[in-house]
Parts: C-alpha cells; sequence; structure tokens
C-alpha cells in the first residue's frame, strides 16, 4: 500500500497525480478519505463534518448537472440546492470548461483551468465538486490542491476522484440528498455550522426568456 | 433546431453567471430568421474575441456564426492560427485539430456524425487560416474534395502566416514583402478557388468580408450545397491589418480597396448548374419564409 495521503495543499506548483502515488478508487459502496479506502458511511460523516467546521464551505455544480440534460440532470440540481440551504454552502458554478480569458468573476464562477483563483478570492477552505466531467475535475483538484488550503472533495457519477481529499462515487440524488441528511442529523446532535455570515450571490440579470419545464 | 438543448437547470438558473443565462436567454439559436442583423442586438456566438483590435477576422466570425443555417447542429473544425484563439469563446461545438490537419478531421466527423445521427441534419465546417488550408494542410485540403467529402472549407485568407509573425504563404501576392519573408514573394498567389472547382467542389466563392450580407449568402450557400451535393469551399479576404501596418480602423477600407474592379478580390462564384438551380429554389423559399415571418409578426402585434 502507498504510504501517499491527499492532504489538503499547498503542496506543491505541480503535485503529483494521486494515482501515479498508488492510491486507487474505491469499489461501489465505498469511498476514500485522504486517499484511504472506507465504507461510503464514513465519508459521508466526514464530509458532513468538513462542512459544518468551515468558514467558507462552497458546492461547485459543473456542467453535467447545471445544464438541464435531461430530467435525472435537473432533479440532481434541486438535491445540490437543499445541500446548499441545509449546511448553509456557497454555490458557485462551473458552466463549462472554456480556458476563460482575460480573466474570470471569481464571486461568481470557477474554471477548471485556474480554479485557485475563486478559492482564494473566497477564501475557500472546504469545496465539493458535483457534476464536473472527470478530466476536468482531477485537473482542477489537483490545480487546487497544488496552490490552496482548500478540504476538495467530490461527489462523482463514474467511479469516485482520488485527487480529491475525499471522494463518493456513483453520484445519484439519493447519495446527494444522503449528504443532506447526514448535515442536518450532525446539527441536530449540536455540530454548529462555523460557516461565516453570506448572502447567497444571485445575478440581478432581467430575463426575457424564462425556461419552463411542465 | 430549438432552444431545447440549452435549458439551465431550473434550480441553479440563479447562480449561473449572467453571460450564459443571456445567452439561453438571448441567443439566436431556433431563429430561422437569424442573420448578420442579429449583430449587436441579439446575444452573439462570440462572447469577446482575442484577435487585435479591428481584425478583420474578428468580424468575419461574428458574420459566419450568425450565417450558419443550423447553429446547434454545426460543429465547426479548426486550425491553429489567429483563429484558433477565438475558437474558446465560441458557443458552437468545435474542435482544434493539429495545423493542417482540419480536413481530414472534419472528414472522420462528418461520416461519424451520419453513422451516429442518420435521421438529423449535421452540419460541418472547417474554419482555418490561409497557411493551414493551403500550405502545410494542402494534401489533407484538397483530397477531402477529391473525395467529395460533404462539408464546407472556409479559409481566412490574410496572405501570410500572421500568427507566427508574417511568413510567406501560398495565398501571399507575388512581390509582398513580409516582416519574415523580407526577399519578397517570387511566384504568383495560388489560384485556390479555381482549384477548388476543379477538385470537386461543388460550390466556391472568394470574396472580402466588407459587406455582410454577401458573407452572409455565401456561407450560407455553402452549407447547404455541402448538405445535399459535396465539398464547397469559401475564400475569404480578412487582411492582418499588424502585417500590413493599417491601423484598427482601417481593414474596412483595405478590403474596399482590394474587391475593386482590377484588383485580386473582386468577388466571384462557381457553382455546377444543379447548384445553380438548387440555390435558385432556395432563394425562392427563403424569401417566401420571410414573408411568412413578417406577416406573422405583423398580425402578432
Ligand atoms: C504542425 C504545426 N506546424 C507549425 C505550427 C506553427 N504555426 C502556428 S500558427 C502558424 C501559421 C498560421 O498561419 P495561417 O494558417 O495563415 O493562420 P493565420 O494566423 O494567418 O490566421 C504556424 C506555422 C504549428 N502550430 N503546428
Ligand atoms: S496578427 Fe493579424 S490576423 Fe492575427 S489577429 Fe492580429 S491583425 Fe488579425
Ligand atoms: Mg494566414
Amino acid at each position: 500500500m502507498s504510504g501517499y495521503q491527499v492532504k489538503p495543499g499547498p503542496e506543491a506548483f505541480l503535485p503529483p497525480s494521486a494515482s501515479s502515488m498508488g492510491i486507487v478508487l474505491p469499489d461501489p459502496g465505498e469511498g476514500h478519505i485522504e486517499g484511504r479506502i472506507v465504507p461510503e458511511d464514513e465519508a459521508y460523516e466526514l464530509a458532513a463534518r468538513k462542512f459544518l467546521e468551515a468558514k467558507v464551505p462552497t458546492l461547485f455544480p459543473g456542467p453535467l448537472v447545471l445544464w438541464h440534460w435531461n430530467d435525472n440532470a435537473a432533479e440532481k440540481a434541486k438535491a445540490i440546492k437543499r445541500l446548499a440551504e441545509a449546511i448553509p454552502a456557497r454555490i458557485i458554478p462551473m458552466a463549462d470548461y472554456r480556458p476563460k480569458y482575460p480573466k474570470i468573476i471569481p464571486e461568481v464562477e470557477i474554471n477548471p483551468n485556474h480554479p485557485n483563483l475563486t478559492i482564494w478570492h473566497n477564501k475557500i477552505d472546504a469545496c465539493i465538486f458535483i457534476g464536473v466531467h472527470c478530466h476536468q475535475a482531477n485537473l482542477a483538484l489537483k490545480i487546487i490542491r497544488g496552490g490552496t488550503s482548500c478540504y476538495t472533495m467530490a461527489m462523482c457519477a463514474q467511479a469516485g476522484h482520488e485527487d480529491a481529499c475525499l471522494s463518493f462515487r456513483d453520484a445519484s440524488v439519493a447519495k446527494i440528498d444522503k449528504l443532506t441528511e447526514t448535515v442536518l442529523r450532525l446539527k441536530k446532535e449540536g455540530v454548529k455550522s462555523q460557516g461565516d455570515e453570506f448572502k447567497q450571490f444571485r445575478n440581478n440579470y432581467t430575463v426575457s426568456y424564462k425556461p419552463s419545464y411542465e | 433546431m430549438s432552444k431545447e438543448k440549452i435549458k439551465i437547470s431550473e434550480a441553479m438558473w440563479d447562480f449561473m453567471p449572467p453571460e450564459y443565462q443571456d445567452m439561453v436567454d438571448r441567443a439566436t439559436y431556433g431563429n430561422n430568421q437569424r442573420s448578420w442583423k442579429d449583430i449587436g442586438s441579439s446575444k452573439e456566438l462570440i462572447e469577446q474575441h482575442s484577435l487585435c483590435a479591428g481584425c478583420p477576422e474578428s468580424i468575419a466570425f461574428r458574420y459566419i456564426l450568425a450565417s450558419l443555417p443550423n447553429p446547434e447542429d454545426t460543429v465547426m473544425v479548426g486550425s491553429t492560427g489567429c483563429t484558433s484563439l477565438v475558437f474558446p469563446h465560441v458557443a458552437i461545438q468545435n474542435i482544434h485539430s493539429l495545423f493542417g490537419n482540419q480536413n481530414a478531421i472534419a472528414s472522420g466527423l462528418k461520416r461519424a456524425l451520419k453513422v451516429r445521427f442518420p435521421d438529423k441534419i449535421k452540419d460541418v465546417v472547417v474554419l482555418a487560416g490561409d497557411g493551414a488550408t493551403v500550405d502545410i494542410g494542402l494534401d489533407m485540403t484538397m483530397q477531402s474534395w477529391f473525395r467529395g467529402e460533404m462539408f464546407t472549407t472556409i479559409c481566412f485568407d490574410n496572405e501570410l502566416y500572421a500568427n507566427t509573425g508574417g511568413q510567406e504563404s501560398g495565398l501571399m501576392q507575388k512581390g509582398f514583402v513580409s516582416k519574415m519573408a523580407p526577399v519578397g514573394k517570387l511566384f504568383e498567389k495560388v489560384r485556390l478557388p479555381e482549384i477548388a472547382f476543379e477538385s470537386g467542389c461543388h460550390y466556391v466563392a472568394c470574396l472580402t468580408v466588407s459587406k455582410p450580407n454577401r458573407v452572409e449568402k455565401v456561407i450560407r450557400n455553402a452549407v447547404l450545397v455541402a448538405r445535399e451535393f459535396g465539398p464547397t469551399y469559401v475564400q475569404l479576404y480578412t487582411p492582418c491589418i499588424l502585417e500590413i501596418g493599417k491601423q484598427s480602423m482601417e481593414g474596412l477600407d483595405e478590403m474596399k480597396d482590394a474587391e475593386a474592379i482590377g484588383q485580386r478580390f473582386v468577388a466571384k462564384e462557381y457553382m455546377t448548374d444543379n447548384v445553380k438551380a438548387f440555390l435558385k429554389e432556395q432563394d425562392a423559399k427563403d424569401k417566401a419564409a420571410k414573408k411568412a415571418a413578417k406577416a406573422a409578426a405583423a398580425a402578432a402585434k
């Protein structure tokens, strides 16, 4: 077994990919915590605690849930909103993967090519990626681990992310909801959110075409 | 065509950066009557461009995107060069290919799309510089025409390799001296439009981008003909103002000069008789559709 641990950074300008250090992905029903394979329940418990301990807990939804590809994507989006309300956490979208130059607006978006800018700007100390395609998530997770001290998590729809400090696999609406329930249960048991007060960023864009989803 | 393809999940609408809301809200996707006139009033399909200020490629790019008949189901193939700096900002599916390989990539792509979506119209449009089209990629360009591949090739002809500092290209005019070609070009500008027609293109056009309605017509023709008949080729003069020592505002004048009678970019078109008949029919259909849309708009008021 590898002695390597997928810890929050800043690790190095170019941290090694976790898989090259011997970190393997969890099997169904499991998750990983810093590279250690654990039963999924243990991962829920720690993820919920990490969010409640954090000053700026943040959810990063990706294109797979931001865009209404199908009904399941829209349902996952609703589940993410429930999770954000339960913690409470900021929602900052990664709407696509274009290298956006000359700059991004770090209050309202995160870009996989320089995710550290969003983390630094908002002083994010715990985050979760949901609905980001594998290769872009791994790239972004590595950059965050390289240059920031943010605790990274991933709710992956496939086999999990070894480059996150904590990862679930086979993400579904039920799994996102289970994380929400774990947060609510801990709160009931007396664990208080240490998060800074914040107002969810909302655009004041005036809509002429309002999407309808009946 | 419809906005169905670019819906934002309802729960996430409020959190999306405004540019995406704007795109879903006001882009011309799904509008059958879209045209270059929408540039500036509806959401454009290029957010920002990363070219030199005033570069005619930037306005050419906008006209092309505004003229595609089927933007949601179009895949563009780009190549290295100044255009490749713009593609990351373009709200149309696109693939970057290795310099010169664009027409080979597009051939495979078009065939694969046909197998994967047999009941759908999927357009493939190559957009590359003259260096990529006529020099380093000439083999791929011409082989795709010989094979009769059903897609459109657009060449941004700025008569040199702009992105690498001004080397000589096959489309450079005879005698021209550029920064990286100080001796001056020793032979004539390659007659690619004629070569294209002889090589199997069913529709060929060569013009500047000084007149948006002309560019729109040509691009639309080229895409529609590629769907029905086979390869089409459009060569657009987009002068590199940086290399020819012009100011940002002078691109338009440069194009107007170059298309004047007797100059090298007098607008020209080549097409087969079948294509001529097809386009005539298409024009009649477009006119009828426009009239109907106008009547419907008037009735709605
Ligand atoms: C295979 C390969 N060869 C060479 C290059 C170097 N290169 C980059 S851009 C360029 C010239 C582009 O000229 P053109 O196609 O005319 O486009 P422009 O920049 O003028 O729009 C070259 C040679 C490359 N990127 N890849
Ligand atoms: S170098 Fe020339 S072609 Fe390239 S962006 Fe600048 S003006 Fe346009
Ligand atoms: Mg060129």
